[in-house]
């Protein structure tokens, strides 16, 4: 069986998303000088949520709007947690993994899904017609459409807005931007929730869209590959496209071949994204961290 | 003349757990004055500057700005009612340009393309050149104090405070910021100038409050007080000058010769072609602006910078390729700047840092197994000597004053009996008797034979206790000079003078 | 309103009652928990913690409590000379899992030989070897990349989750078991089996191994320069680089101890409980053994008794979900929430709580 290349490429796309979702919450977090290691938690209590919400309404909406409200509200508890009482954030994210896995595999546990959830492609008139890269680009549904506008608009908002030179600095520097002023937790909080709701909605397109049924551990690691893509990304949303979209190729590719027959062993082709991730990360990760990420900050005198 | 009043601060008291920070704390600025605020490390200055800054909220008295009650809940609102303060760390953000550090300290900054024409105006206005387009963290002490003034200049205050403004800069850089602030003043800007340097003070400020433990012990007219009277009244005592017989130096112990390295992070320093010899009994003393070489320098002596064959030689030995410890069981010893986390491990007590450098030349281990008694006991030896206040060894490091840390950290390196010890600012944020007892040390050390290196910011420090005055300017040492009869004209020059003028002496 | 306030040094009481608070915390969210699945919640609680010891079948469950903690804690205390450092090795279920694969592939290799002196150590030394090798990926990369550890590790647990699925199902698949996935059983093989060396205690070479890395770490932390340099260097490091502690070197080492003992209980577990090599093998020790870790503080003794209260919410999870109809997951939520409330107790180690009325200014 032959690999047609603009299925493919579309199928990357479709892939990549949930990745992209996630990465680029996190991005915001990490440079609000926040470590969040607990993407993958909150991922799959996204996709759980918006399982649920989506086969009980039978709204593909309501099931991503309860996806994003699900992993705010864990994203909530990170930022309670290190923000409030101050915990070391390494721990407190494996932590809300840990229990977010849990959480999902609970609530999803025996559920039946009273009603069928249809994410419908929405092609782009005009733009899908054109021959191959209309349907590569242009013939997708929604969340695709959103997770790229996502990145224009973190992009607008870290280098051309107020609110984003706030949020860069007290991620540089938290205390020089207490000194000034500005309220850390605040806007680190802020950062967290926004975080938590894009990774709710990349868990989301994993289980409405993707697989599309609840199965456990459904994630299977996607959160912890958005977060190494932010670091190769060097905390830059462009290139989080390109990471994003280039993880999503080797699994898609992966998949395309496992489908195709080819003669290589089907536990190799699964573990390739992995290892991908690996290679990349010691090969080509760029780019400075934000100088206060991962430290805890107290208001002292 | 009689000034109209801009400021007035009445009772204002600020007491954290254990220590009464700031206790009725009265006294008035007027309209244009430069108004200096004297005091000790520990005084209680930072904590009043914060309240009239809105960062920290005083526990009673009240303030009056223009008449009107003046209470800011944050600094937000006191940015609002024109005051502005140029902070002495932590303020600006290294990874973002100069118009962006400026556009964060305004309220409502203007776009960033009209912002940076705007900084480019006053700067010139003002005699302080500075391109909003560069990174902050490649600019030196000096320009990095233009963008934290410039930043308070655009939103034109009514009072402008500068903590310990001069620390950073050579003296010739110090009179450029004076002729600024004497514009200033003289435009009607009320300037609250925070120091402890007092011939400074002298040549600026018309009316100083002196704080002692936080309460204000009194007011003079600087220009009409003697430095030593008021350093007397800002530390309560007569001060005690350190003191040593000068020996003829000995045998050469330390050589770096052409020492070089590149700068170990982003915006660190690289050391380039350092030559110099110190000798048995003598006490070189580098002087130079923070960020020119000088944690390099001590990483590279210390060990923990690894260096060339042959660049650094102790005894005739090469050492350059030597870790910190080896080098300490050849009798090289360094106290770094940083007491907290880098001198010292704030959260291990005090027993466990002695053992942290002490562990060779003590012989605090056996096989790689520690002797918990003996380094306690050296812990409490160290304590004792160098007069360190604390309920024992058994606390926290993180517990200490600055200045019983420091003299803890001094002691700990002085008592291994080192044949070299290279201190980088042994006395910064030290109250005066520790510093008099540090630098007393210090001679008495190198009165014992030892070579003494100390690295410092503090020229009136150099003066005192140093045979020899060397200058670090860009990761360059300029050769040294015999310490007597140097003029501060002389060390400014030695330091690479003003920052822009520089540029026309090296390359002419 | 609550402020926090510094300590000036950490509080020694409430570095040894933070953990009790965190169990007892831990036990009432529970308990709303299972109120909330519709179970009783003191029955719940009753039936995990205090069944399984005191209960009617105590005898049956107390020697599975000892074989369910020891890889915990082998696997823990490894861990916390890394997290100590400040070196997150978060792939430890990786390494447990190659440490098992590598030891039973040593004993099939022989077999059927019988040569206990042999084979036995040689898997032991296997184990360790292939807990080591996938350790010293994350941290060379580390080493010479400056690459997240914490990454590399993880994503190494996806790559270990795959192969001991293939192997079950390739190489090392047992030539007689009609065709089903898994390897020969290494229980019923004499020179390879980890059986209890006294009948029914629970007690094989894996719990003896536990007992003594713990003794060791003790002192190691306590007395021993290396233990000095793993604490200091995790504090402060620039005091660490000062007092000549190489973080490279420290790096390697700590991840070689944590791949090494992570291995070696992967290698005890397949030999003795599990039995065998199979997909469904991993039991999620090397995630739990994370919240083992800093529910004991990052100290041995502390680690020793967080791995048996560990083990027992796994054994008293299991007798829930049968007698109660517990979901499986409630469990694995439940360990969730106890690093959680560990996390949020520790506040009161460093920090002070105070009430500040607020002032009219």
């Amino acid at each position: 069986m032959d690999i047609n290349p603009v299925f493919l490429l579309a199928a990357v796309i479709v892939a990549s998303t949930p990745i992209l979702l996630a990465a680029i919450g996190e991005l915001v977090v990490e440079r609000s000088g926040v470590l969040n290691l607990g993407v993958e938690g909150m991922m799959i209590t996204g996709a759980v949520c918006g399982y649920i919400a989506g086969h009980q309404s039978g709204s593909a909406l309501v099931g991503f709007a309860g996806a994003a409200a699900g992993g705010a509200a864990v994203a909530a508890l990170f930022g309670l947690l290190t923000l409030g009482l101050l915990t070391n954030q390494v721990a407190t994210g494996l932590a809300l993994t840990l229990f977010g896995v849990g959480l999902a595999a609970m609530a999803g546990q025996g559920y039946v899904a009273p009603n069928p959830v249809s994410v419908p492609k929405l092609p782009i008139p005009g733009l899908s017609d054109i021959p191959a890269l209309g349907h590569i680009f242009f013939n997708h549904d929604g969340m695709v459409y959103l997770s790229i506008a996502l990145v224009v608009a973190v992009w607008w908002f870290l280098e051309r807005s107020r609110g984003g030179l706030i949020l860069r600095a007290i991620g540089e520097n938290h205390e020089a931007a207490h000194a000034l002023g500005y309220n850390v937790r605040r806007v680190r909080f802020a950062a967290i929730l926004f975080g938590g709701a894009c990774a709710g909605l990349g868990g989301a397109y994993i289980s409405l869209v993707r697989v599309p049924q609840w199965i456990d551990n459904i994630t299977a690691g996607a959160g912890w590959i958005a977060l190494a893509i932010v670091v190769f990304a060097g905390w830059k949303p462009w290139r989080l496209v390109a990471g994003a979209y280039l993880f999503g190729g080797v699994t898609a590719l992966q998949l395309n071949i496992q489908a195709s027959g080819l003669a290589i062993p089907v536990e190799y082709l699964s573990m390739s994204p992995y290892i991908a991730t690996i290679i990349v990360l010691a090969a080509l990760s760029g780019g400075r961290a934000p100088g206060s990420l991962g430290k805890i900050f107290h208001a002292s005198r | 003349m009689e000034r109209e009043t801009l400021l007035d601060l009445r009772g204002l008291t600020k007491a954290y757990p254990g220590v009464i920070a700031n206790s009725e704390v009265s006294f008035t600025i007027g309209k244009g004055e430069v108004h200096a605020l004297l005091g000790e490390n520990g005084a209680g200055k930072s904590t009043l500057v914060k309240t009239i800054y809105g960062l920290v909220k005083p526990d009673s008295g009240t303030m009056t700005l223009n008449g009107a009650p003046y209470a800011p809940a944050e600094p937000r609102a006191a940015r609002a009612a024109g005051v502005a303060m140029v902070f002495q760390h932590f303020s600006l953000f290294d990874a973002l340009n100069v118009a962006e550090n400026i556009a964060l300290g305004m309220e409502n900054p203007p776009p960033l393309r009209d912002l940076a024409q705007r900084i480019r105006e006053v700067s010139e206005t003002y005699g302080l050149p500075l391109d909003p387009a560069r990174i902050v963290g490649d600019l030196s002490a000096g320009e990095r104090q233009r963008v934290e003034i410039i930043r308070c200049l655009l939103q034109d205050p009514k009072l402008l405070i500068m903590d310990e403004p001069t620390s950073v800069l050579t003296p010739q850089e110090v009179q450029i910021l004076f002729e600024t602030l004497r514009k200033l003043s003289s435009e009607g800007t009320s300037i609250l100038y925070i120091s402890h340097k007092l011939e400074e003070i002298r040549a600026l400020c018309e009316h100083a409050t002196i704080l002692r433990l936080g309460k204000n012990v009194g007011t003079c007219d600087p220009r009409a007080t003697s430095a030593r009277d008021m350093a007397e009244m800002m530390v309560g005592t007569v001060l005690h000058t350190p003191s040593r017989d000068t020996a003829a130096p000995g045998d050469v112990v330390l050589s770096l010769q052409n020492l070089t390295a590149p700068a170990p992070h982003e915006f660190g320093t690289a050391l380039k072609g350092i030559t110099v010899e110190v000798r048995k009994g003598e006490v070189l003393g580098i002087g130079g602006v923070a960020g020119n070489g000088q944690d390099e320098l001590v990483a590279a002596l210390s060990g923990e910078m690894k260096t060339g064959d042959g660049m650094v030689t102790l005894k005739g030995q090469s050492v350059g390729r030597l870790g910190p410890n080896d080098r300490r069981a050849l009798g090289l010893l360094a106290a770094p700047e940083e007491r907290m986390g880098h001198a010292a491990a704030p959260d291990m007590s005090l027993t466990e840092n002695a053992l942290l450098t002490g562990v060779v030349r003590k012989h605090l281990s056996k096989n790689g197994f520690l002797q918990w008694g003996k380094a306690r006991t050296f812990a409490e030896e160290i304590i004792k000597a160098f007069d360190v206040r604390t309920p024992g060894p058994g606390n926290a490091a993180r517990s200490l004053s600055g200045g019983n840390l420091q003299k803890f950290v001094i002691g700990r390196e002085i008592l291994q009996d080192p044949d070299v010890l290279i201190v980088n600012q042994p006395t910064w944020g030290v109250d005066a008797s520790a510093a008099a007892a540090i630098r007393q040390a210090l001679l008495d050390l190198a009165a014992k034979g030892a070579a003494v290196i100390c690295i410092s910011q503090d020229l009136d420090e150099l003066m005192e206790i140093s045979d020899r005055f060397a200058a670090l300017n860009e990761g360059r040492l300029s050769p040294p000079r015999p310490a007597k009869g140097l003029t501060v004209n002389d060390i400014g020059l030695m330091l690479g003078g003003a920052h822009d003028m520089e540029v026309a002496h090296v390359e002419a | 309103m609550l402020r926090l306030e510094k300590r000036p040094q950490p509080s020694a009481f409430w570095t040894y009652a933070t953990p009790v608070v965190a169990v007892i915390l831990t036990m009432v969210l529970g308990g709303i928990l299972f109120w909330f699945l519709g179970k009783p919640p003191v029955t719940a609680i009753k039936t995990i913690f205090w069944d399984p010891l005191f209960g009617d079948f105590a005898f049956y469950y107390r020697p599975e409590l000892l074989k369910k903690a020891a890889p915990l804690i082998l696997i823990a205390i490894g861990l916390s000379f890394g997290f100590r450092a400040g070196i997150w090795n978060i792939g430890a279920e990786g390494q447990y899992i190659m440490g098992a694969i590598f030891g039973a592939s040593v004993a099939l290799a022989f077999y059927p030989m019988e040569a206990r002196w042999l084979i036995f150590p040689l898997m032991i030394a296997a184990g360790i070897a292939g807990g080591v090798i996938w350790a010293m990926i994350p941290a060379l990369l580390r080493v010479y990349f400056k690459t997240n550890e914490i990454l590399v590790s993880l994503m190494l647990v996806y790559v270990a989750d795959v192969l001991i699925k293939a192997f079950s199902v390739g190489l090392l698949r047992n030539p007689d078991g009609n065709g089903f996935p898994g390897s020969r059983n290494l229980k019923q093989y004499p020179s390879a089996a980890n059986l209890d060396l006294w009948t029914d205690t629970g007690i094989h070479w894996g719990v003896v191994t536990a007992v003594f890395a713990v003794v060791v770490a003790y002192v190691f932390f306590a007395r021993h320069q290396f233990g000095f340099n793993v604490r200091l260097a995790g504090q402060s490091p620039r005091a660490a680089a000062f007092a000549g502690v190489n973080p490279n070197r420290l790096v390697l080492v700590c991840m070689a101890l944590s791949g090494g003992l992570a291995g070696v209980a992967g290698m005890f577990e397949v030999a003795g409980p599990s039995g065998q090599i199979l997909g469904s093998f991993p039991a999620f020790y090397g995630f739990t053994a994370i919240i083992v870790a800093f529910l004991g503080r990052l100290h041995p003794v502390g680690i020793l008794l967080a791995g048996l209260l560990m083990a027992l919410t796994y054994i008293g999870g299991d007798a829930a979900q049968s007698a109660m109809n517990l979901p499986s997951a409630a469990i694995q939520m439940f360990q969730g929430m106890l690093l959680f409330s560990l996390l949020s107790v520790d506040v009161l180690t460093n920090y002070r709580i105070r009430l500040t009325t607020a002032k009219v200014a």
